[in-house]
C-alpha cells in the first residue's frame, strides 16, 4: 500500500464543539498535499492528531502504517521516520545554527549530513551564528532544517511562510520543491492560496470539521470549467459577459470593433475565489 | 550506526546534558547570579552573625551547610520549575515531543545541568568560605562520603521535584511568582537561615516533611563537629533516615514527572 497517510472517519470534540466531524483523507507517497481551511475549521486539530500531539475521539488513522497515538519505544521508532515543522518556536537563542542542527541529528537513527542540511536551507553563512541573531525567515529555515535532519519519509509543514516577505516566500517554495525531488511526502497547511497552488499536487478544503473537497489546485471547485468573465469598454461604458466560450466571444468583439478591443480582459476564477465560495464566506 | 535502531535514551540524554550546560553557560547573567548568590548570602550572614556557636565554631560554619542544601533546591527545583514552563511557552518542548527523543532523555539532560551547576557552585562557595569566612572543611573521609552522596542524591531529587512541579505554573510568566514563595518559606522552615532547633516546634514538624530540612541536617553532619549531633532535634544526625527520606522524595518526584509531564500548554 503506497498511502502514507490514511484517515477514515476521524472525529474530535472539545466539549460540545465538534472540531473534527468525520474526516476521510488519503495521501500518497511523494505527494505534496495541502490542507486549506479557515481558522477554527478543524485544520490544526486534524494535523496535530496526525502528528501524534493530540488524541482523537473516533475514527481510524494510519500514518506510515502506524497509529499516531502510539507511545513508548514504538512511538520513538515512528517519530524517527517523520519530521514536524511547527508553527512557531522561539527557543534556544543561545546556541548556534550548527550546534542546534548537529544536536537534533543525534536523535535519529539515520540523520542527514549536518552541513548539507544547513546548505539546503540556505543558512551556510549563518551556520556559526547564534539563533537569536537570525531574522524571522532565517529562523523558519532553521525550523525546516530541524524537521528534515532525520531524513523523514513524511514531513509536516504548518503554515511555513506566515510573516514572510514575497521574496523570502519564493525562496522558501524553491526549498520545498527541492524536497519534493527527494521523494519526501509533505503535508502542508497554509492560509495562502497562491502557496497551495504553487506547491501542492492536491489540496483538501476543510470547513466546519469536514472535508469539502479534495482535488488538484487546477480542478478544485470546477475551476477549470467555470465560466470566464470577458470585459471590455463599450461605446456606453464598461461591459462584461460571462461565458464558457470566451474565444468565440472575443472573435465576435474583434469583428465588431474592427481590430483592437478597448480594455479587454479575460478572467477565470482564481483559486482564492473558488476557495472563498466553498467555505461560504466563513469568518477568518 | 544501524539504520533502524533509534539512539538510546541515555545516549541522547547525555547529549542533551552537554547542550543544556552549554546553553546555561552562555546566559552570563544567570551564571553569575547562580554561582555568586550563595557566596553573597554567606558574606551577609557571616557579617551579621559574628558570634561563635561554641568554642571555635562560627555561625558561618553552620550557615555554609544551609547554603549548600538550599543551593540544591535553588539550582534544581526552583530553576527547573521556572524554566520548564518558559520552554513550554516557547514551543521548545513541543518541538522535542515531535522527535524520537524520549522524555527520559530530557530528564537526564536536566539532571546533568543541575549537577554540573551544583558542583561548580559548591566548589566556589567552599573556596570563598575557607578563604574569607573562616569555614573549616571536614577531614574525616566518612564526612566527605556523606557530602558526596548528599550532593548527588540531592541534585537528583531536586531535579525530579522541579520537573514534577513544572506542571503547576500556568505560564512561563507566572512561574517565578508561583515557585519562589514555596522555596523561600521552605528555606525559613528548614533552618537554612537560622539555627533549626531555635525554630518553633510546629515549624520544625512541617519542615520535617520536606527534603530541604534533611539536606540541611545532612550537610550540618558534614560541616559541624560530631558534638553538635546531640543538639539536633533527635539528638543525632539521623544519617540513614536522611538518605531514605531524600530517596523517597526523589522517587516520588520521578513518578509524578513521568505521569504528569506536559509538553504543550494546551494539552
Amino acid at each position: 500500500m503506497s498511502s502514507v497517510i490514511n484517515v477514515r472517519g476521524l472525529a474530535k470534540s472539545y466539549g460540545s464543539n465538534r472540531a473534527v466531524a468525520g474526516i476521510d483523507l488519503s495521501i500518497e507517497q511523494g505527494e505534496i498535499f495541502a490542507l486549506l481551511g479557515p481558522n477554527g475549521a478543524g485544520k490544526t486539530t486534524t494535523v496535530e492528531i496526525l502528528e501524534g500531539f493530540r488524541n482523537r475521539d473516533g475514527g481510524e488513522v494510519s500514518v506510515l502504517g502506524t497509529d499516531p497515538a502510539v507511545r513508548g519505544e514504538a512511538g520513538r521508532i515512528w517519530r524517527n521516520r517523520i519530521g514536524i515543522v511547527l508553527q512557531s518556536t522561539s527557543d534556544a537563542g543561545d546556541l548556534s545554527v550548527h550546534d542546534t542542527v548537529a544536536h537534533f541529528a543525534k536523535y535519529y537513527s539515520n540523520p542527514k549530513d549536518v552541513d548539507e542540511v544547513i546548505n539546503a536551507v540556505g543558512l551556510v553563512e549563518k551556520s556559526k551564528e547564534l539563533i537569536r541573531t537570525l531574522s524571522g525567515g532565517q529562523r523558519r529555515r532553521l525550523d525546516v532544517a530541524l524537521g528534515i535532519i532525520g531524513s523523514p519519509e513524511l514531513l509536516f509543514l504548518d503554515e511555513p511562510t506566515t510573516g514572510f516577505d514575497p521574496k523570502a516566500r519564493r525562496a522558501f517554495w524553491a526549498l520545498i520543491e527541492d524536497l519534493r525531488k527527494t521523494g519526501t511526502t509533505i503535508l502542508l497547511t497554509t492560509h495562502y492560496l497562491d502557496e497551495a497552488e504553487a506547491l501542492a499536487d492536491r489540496v483538501a478544503v476543510i470547513n466546519h470539521g469536514l472535508i469539502v473537497e479534495v482535488s488538484t489546485p487546477a480542478l478544485l471547485g470546477g475551476r477549470a470549467t467555470s465560466l470566464a468573465t470577458v470585459s471590455w469598454l463599450g461605446a456606453d461604458g464598461s461591459k462584461f459577459e460571462r461565458t464558457d466560450n470566451p474565444t468565440a466571444l472575443i472573435k465576435k468583439l474583434t469583428e465588431r470593433f474592427k481590430g483592437e478591443i478597448p480594455e479587454l480582459t479575460v478572467k477565470r476564477a482564481s483559486l482564492e475565489d473558488i476557495y472563498l465560495e466553498m467555505i461560504g464566506g466563513a469568518d477568518e | 550506526m544501524n539504520k533502524n535502531k533509534v539512539p538510546g535514551a541515555l545516549t541522547i540524554g547525555i547529549a542533551r546534558g552537554g547542550l543544556e550546560v552549554k546553553q546555561f553557560m552562555r546566559q552570563r547573567e544567570s551564571v553569575v547570579f547562580t554561582l555568586a548568590f550563595p557566596i553573597m548570602l554567606l558574606a551577609i550572614f557571616g557579617s551579621v552573625f559574628t558570634n561563635e556557636l561554641t568554642d571555635g565554631v562560627t555561625f558561618s560554619q553552620y550557615f555554609v551547610a544551609g547554603m549548600i542544601a538550599s543551593g540544591l533546591v535553588n539550582t534544581g527545583f526552583q530553576q527547573l520549575a521556572i524554566m520548564i514552563p518558559v520552554e513550554r511557552d516557547f514551543g521548545t518542548l513541543k518541538r522535542l515531543r515531535g522527535t524520537p527523543m524520549p522524555a527520559s532523555s530530557y530528564f537526564i539532560g536536566k539532571a546533568i545541568v543541575v549537577f554540573v551547576t551544583m558542583a561548580i557552585q559548591v566548589f566556589l562557595l567552599l573556596i570563598a568560605g575557607v578563604l574569607f569566612f573562616g569555614v573549616n572543611l571536614p577531614t574525616d573521609p566518612a564526612k566527605w562520603f556523606t557530602f558526596t552522596w548528599l550532593i548527588i542524591l540531592g541534585s537528583a531529587a531536586s531535579t525530579a521535584l522541579g520537573i514534577a512541579f513544572s506542571v503547576i505554573p500556568k505560564s512561563g510568566r507566572s512561574a517565578s511568582a508561583v515557585v519562589s514563595p514555596v522555596v523561600i518559606v521552605l528555606q525559613f522552615f528548614s533552618g537554612v537561615f537560622f539555627v533549626f532547633t531555635d525554630l518553633p516546634a510546629w515549624m520544625q514538624q512541617v519542615a520535617a516533611i520536606f527534603p530541604l530540612k534533611w539536606m540541611t541536617q545532612g550537610m550540618r553532619s558534614v560541616f559541624l563537629p560530631d558534638s553538635f549531633a546531640a543538639a539536633e532535634v533527635a539528638g543525632s544526625w539521623e544519617t540513614e533516615k536522611t538518605f531514605l527520606i531524600i530517596l523517597a522524595w526523589f522517587i516520588a518526584g520521578l513518578v509524578i514527572s513521568i505521569r504528569t509531564f506536559k509538553w504543550d500548554r494546551q494539552q
